[in-house]
């Protein structure tokens, strides 16, 4: 049955694919595919991308449903690359021949290699990284640094974020844990869920409501609504480039730090087109124009001096040495964990 | 007619259903076929097989089971709402109005549909937050002196999905009251009849399948509405699709999603059964 | 007092849709227990004045009271009459007790006792036992009862029916006639009836108004507006008649001598303004013409020739024609005398002076039988 759907599936993506001979088609998050470059990338290579926005979870749904057809090119989080690559074989291993080592800072290629290895191969190429912190209204609320600040009574009604995993972790480093060691033991790490849920029913006035859209919650810090938030780093630089009473912080907990990849979906049909946009995407200009234009840190070596002052300052501002040596790189997480977290997650929004 | 002209008629009959059958096996019935099989795997990796834990589950664990009563609650609270201000908005529209008006009205009520559900609960939002259209007036004219959240509460997410389900309330309602003779009316005021009671002993009893056909639509797209809830609802207000979404996307359990799927399926096939059989209707009675 | 003999009674009411007058200008008394009927052709504001007075129309001036009280600001659901409606309007929903018990529930009277009376009505339209059958169940003619027994039931001081026969096949129609008129003179209610066609109008009722373009050209017993219609409408719109056009050669104590434009010379009754001189119609009655009368003095005499037989049992006529081309109806006498006629038989005709009506000429086609529409 499945099989069938999968073919009749396919075969829509194939005509499909027929009818446009040189095109890529890329998943990705909104902003990872700048109009300019793609334009730049046609003009060079005479290929077109068609791009398609989508998150970490809809990423693995979509390509879980055609079992790795349907996209040439994704960019998931490199934490979730490994456990669906070994449950669904999502992707096809990366030909490091083909992408150009040098563009990259050789630390991150490693450490992306290391982990989407799945039976003796890897998946992924890093394309930028970044942080999940605190965006903060220091006029309305001074002085916060933690993630506390998120279940403090003081901000009854003004702090958000999402019933998401990125909380969770979040949470659980704010109560004295250490989730990532937790990763192996799932009692252990049951009993942080439980404890977390607990904390986060108990603060649940605090919150003003469980945030689902980016640009809904910066317009709800704009406008003052909000004065708290668990978000991206790039969202809070981008506020502050309107309002300098807000910007990102990251708490002393530790900013999460992820790294979004590229990887290719076994059933990719232009793996050509694939490499050349990795190639080209982290070219030095191509990786400092994307940066300067989304606050995006990138994967880019030598992207320096391509990278806007402005931008620039926002990191140096935000991220101190001392605080990027305590920023909690995501590992690649274990499946059964997230099945955990959803129900957790599911109990916490329905709790009165 | 002939023999062979019967064979005929009857092979262009099948020559048009084809088509049709086939759009229904494809997207409707083998997506089914494929979910109910999903439903009734396991969803560990470490045992695949066959099982009905996933329907257990949803038992067993109050979180799912509660989530379902609550939506189902509230998408019945929608339903009543929709239908009480649907009743005289339809009666407006079929009798009162001159016939040339009443199909402005009725685009007007289609005007919303327009835009995505997206766009308009945006608009709501827009308008009812606290930095909102409305606090802003409300504001200026001095009515109040700190701004409202109107957003993020159940009342506002029943508004919303009343909003979105009013039109196909109004439809068919104002399709079956068309129907209903003026001198009826006429006829029970002659004979000492009060207008609520025109409205429960005449008006009422002739829309009932429109009011059936209406209640039973709005109650489906409540129930199986996602947005609308995720994006107007409280902090409190887990719906049911949120939870399948929850299950397929951010648990990765397709075989949680699709007993979820099923069971609200099946669960809603139940509600609507009771219903009708509480108002004493049969499903064939019941106008379009 | 007027106000105690009369139920109904209409000053000067007039009603205006637009420009258009629907009704103008009508005054008009019922008396108490009598059945009333308005006759006139279609669209001539039947309909219009009857919803005035059950309340569904407001009237543009005038006022309507009943049993002497004034009926303005009085709703439809509080007034003391009740209407038949001209497709009837019973509710499809409600089975026959349901439907005739609906006012009586309405007025708060007790669930069973209201079934008790239903069931009491229904016995004395002819239903006995139909109380829980379905509308859809009953027959045109059981229906029309139903809806009477639904208004009767409230014992309303005026029933108001609209053209209730309209929807019925004729012989249902003839013997509802007979049973409407049995079923009034039962209850003594007042009737107020609405109809377009003369027939059921003189057979039912005690007094009749004749109505045309908003106005009654004259109100009386069916016998007066056969035998002395005060209009040529009446003339021309109740019963049959023949007619001609002509010129007025001498007149004299309402008599007049004219000359037709055929060129036969009638004496007959003048009208009202019939001076010598003048254009007029006659008109005379199919039944005032004698087939070759033995004795012909003081009749007006001309010869007509059998074009055909309108047979129609005890009403039956003749159609003829004069040398002139002139079709007259002419009735068959029922002594056997002419009953093996042909086609082109030739007859002299003769009538009394006294059945023929002369009104001045008022522009409408004087031939046509039936009324115009407004
Ligand atoms: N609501 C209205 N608006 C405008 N004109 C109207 C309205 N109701 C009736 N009329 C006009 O008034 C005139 C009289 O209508 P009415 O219904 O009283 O006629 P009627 O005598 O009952 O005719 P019928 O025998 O065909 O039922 C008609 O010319 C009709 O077009
Ligand atoms: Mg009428």
């Amino acid at each position: 049955m499945k099989k069938l759907l999968v073919l009749i599936a396919l075969v829509l993506f194939a005509s499909a694919g027929v009818a446009k001979a040189d095109t890529l088609k890329l998943m990705t998050w909104k902003g990872y595919a700048p109009k300019v470059l793609v334009e730049k990338f046609q003009k060079e290579t005479g290929i077109s991308v068609e791009v398609t926005y989508s998150n970490n979870e809809e990423m693995i749904a979509k390509l879980r449903a055609t079992r790795g057809a349907g996209f040439d090119l994704a960019q998931p989080s490199q934490d979730r690359i490994s456990s669906v690559q070994a449950e669904y074989g999502l992707y096809q291993p990366i030909d490091y021949a083909k992408v150009d080592g040098k563009l990259f800072i050789p630390s991150m290629l490693e450490a992306v290699k290391k982990n989407t290895l799945v039976n003796g191969a890897s998946y992924a190429v890093p394309f930028c990284w970044g942080t999940s912190g605190l965006i903060v209204n220091s006029e309305k609320a001074p002085g916060v640094d933690s993630y506390k600040a998120l279940l403090d009574k003081k901000f009854t009604g003004r702090a958000s974020y999402r019933l998401k995993r990125p909380t969770i972790i979040a949470m659980g480093f704010a109560l004295g844990y250490d989730p990532f060691a937790l990763y192996a033991d799932t009692a252990k790490y049951q009993a942080m869920l439980d404890d977390i849920e607990k904390t986060l029913v108990a603060a649940k006035p605090v919150v003003k409501n469980y945030w689902a859209n980016g640009d809904a919650l910066l317009e709800s810090m704009r406008s003052g609504e909000v004065f708290v938030a668990m978000a991206w780093d790039n969202g809070g630089w981008k506020l502050h480039g309107e309002n300098a009473a807000i910007d990102f912080k990251a708490p002393k907990e530790g900013a999460l730090g992820w790294i979004d990849t590229f990887a290719i979906p076994a059933k990719a049909k232009n793996v050509d087109a694939a490499y050349k946009w990795i190639n080209f995407m982290l070219r030095p200009e191509n990786a400092g124009y994307f940066t300067s234009e989304e606050n995006v840190p990138t994967a880019s070596a030598d992207a320096n001096p391509h990278i806007a002052e402005a931008v620039r300052a926002n990191f140096e501002r935000s991220f101190p040495p001392a605080t990027i040596d305590n920023i909690k790189w995501y590992p690649p997480v274990p499946a059964e964990l997230e099945a955990l977290e959803g129900k957790m997650l599911d109990k916490v929004k329905a709790a009165k | 007619m002939s023999a062979s002209g019967m064979k005929q008629s009857r092979l262009a009959f099948w020559l048009f259903l084809a088509p049709v059958l086939g759009w229904l096996l494809l997207l409707i019935v083998l997506p089914h076929l494929d979910m109910l099989y999903m439903s009734l795997r396991s969803g560990s990796f470490s045992h695949p097989g066959w099982t009905l834990t996933n329907y257990q589950a949803f038992f067993e664990e109050p979180i799912y089971w509660l989530t379902f009563a609550r939506t189902a609650g509230y998408a019945v609270i929608t339903t009543a709402i929709t239908l009480v201000l649907g009743l005289p908005v339809a009666f407006y529209i079929a009798k009162v109005v001159r016939p040339g008006l009443s199909g402005a009205l009725m685009v007007l009520l289609l005007l919303p549909f327009w835009v995505s559900e997206l766009v308009r609960v945006y608009g709501w939002m827009i308008l009812l937050r606290e930095s909102g259209v409305i606090n802003f007036f409300l504001l200026r004219l001095g009515i109040i002196d700190t701004p409202i959240e109107m957003l993020y509460n159940d009342a506002t997410m029943i508004m919303g999905l009343v909003y979105t389900s009013m039109l196909f309330m109004v439809v068919p309602l104002v399709s079956v009251m068309e129907s209903l003779d003026d001198s009826l009316v006429e006829a029970a005021y002659d004979l000492g009849a009060s207008r609520l009671c025109i409205w429960r002993t005449i008006i009422i009893p002739h829309s009932k399948p429109g009011i059936t056909s209406g209640c039973i639509v709005v109650f489906m797209l409540s129930l199986g509405n996602y947005l609308t809830p995720n994006l107007m609802g409280g902090k409190n207000s887990l719906w049911f699709t949120e939870q399948i979404y929850n299950q397929f996307i951010a648990s990765f359990n397709w075989n949680q999603g699709s007993a979820f799927g099923f069971l609200l399926l099946a669960l809603s096939s139940v509600i609507v059964w009771a219903g009708l059989k509480l108002t004493r209707q049969k499903l064939g009675e019941v106008a379009s | 007092m007027e106000a105690m003999t009369n139920d109904l009674s209409l000053r000067s009411l007039t009603k205006r849709f637009g420009d258009f007058v629907a009704v103008d200008d009508i005054s008009l008394d019922v008396p108490t227990g009598s059945f009333f009927s308005i006759l006139g052709p279609s669209g001539c504001g039947k309909t219009t004045l009857l919803r005035m007075v059950a309340g569904f129309e407001e009237p543009t001036s005038g006022t309507i009271s009943i049993r002497g009280r004034d009926m303005a600001n009085v709703l439809p659901n509080e007034r003391p009459v009740n209407l038949v409606f001209q497709h009837l309007a019973l509710f499809p929903m409600m089975t026959v007790a349901e439907n005739i018990a609906f006012g009586l529930r309405r007025r708060g009277v007790r669930k069973d006792e209201s079934r008790t009376r239903a069931e009491a009505m229904l016995e004395r339209v002819g239903l006995p036992g139909y109380g829980d059958k379905r509308i859809a169940q009953l027959s045109g003619g059981q229906r029309q009862r139903v809806a009477i027994a639904r208004c009767l039931v409230l014992e309303p001081s005026v029933l108001l029916l609209d053209e209730p026969l309209g929807a019925l096949d004729l012989k249902l129609r003839e013997q509802m006639k007979v049973e409407l008129k049995k079923l009034q003179a039962k209850v003594g209610t007042t009737f107020i009836y609405i109809t377009h066609d003369q027939s059921e109008a003189l057979v039912m009722s005690d007094r009749v108004a004749v109505m045309n373009r908003g106005r009654f050209e004259q109100v009386g017993t069916p016998q007066e507006l056969y035998g002395q219609p005060a209009t040529p409408f009446v003339a021309r719109f109740v019963g049959d008649n023949n007619a001609w056009a002509g010129t007025v050669e001498s007149a004299a104590d309402g008599e007049v001598v004219l000359r037709t434009d055929e060129g036969f010379v009638f004496r007959a009754r003048g009208m009202e303004g019939c001076g010598a001189g003048s254009r007029v119609n006659l008109y005379l009655r199919p039944e005032a013409m004698r087939l070759d009368p033995k004795d012909t003095s003081n009749l007006n005499m001309f010869r007509v020739t059998l074009k055909a037989i309108l047979f129609d049992g005890a009403n039956s006529r003749l159609l003829t024609v004069t040398e002139q081309g002139h079709e007259l109806l002419v009735r068959l006498p029922q002594n056997r005398t002419f009953d093996n006629l042909e086609p082109g038989r030739e007859f002299a005709v003769g009538w009394n002076p006294s059945s023929g009506i002369c009104f001045v000429e008022d522009g409408a086609d004087c031939r046509g039988l039936d009324g115009e529409d407004a």
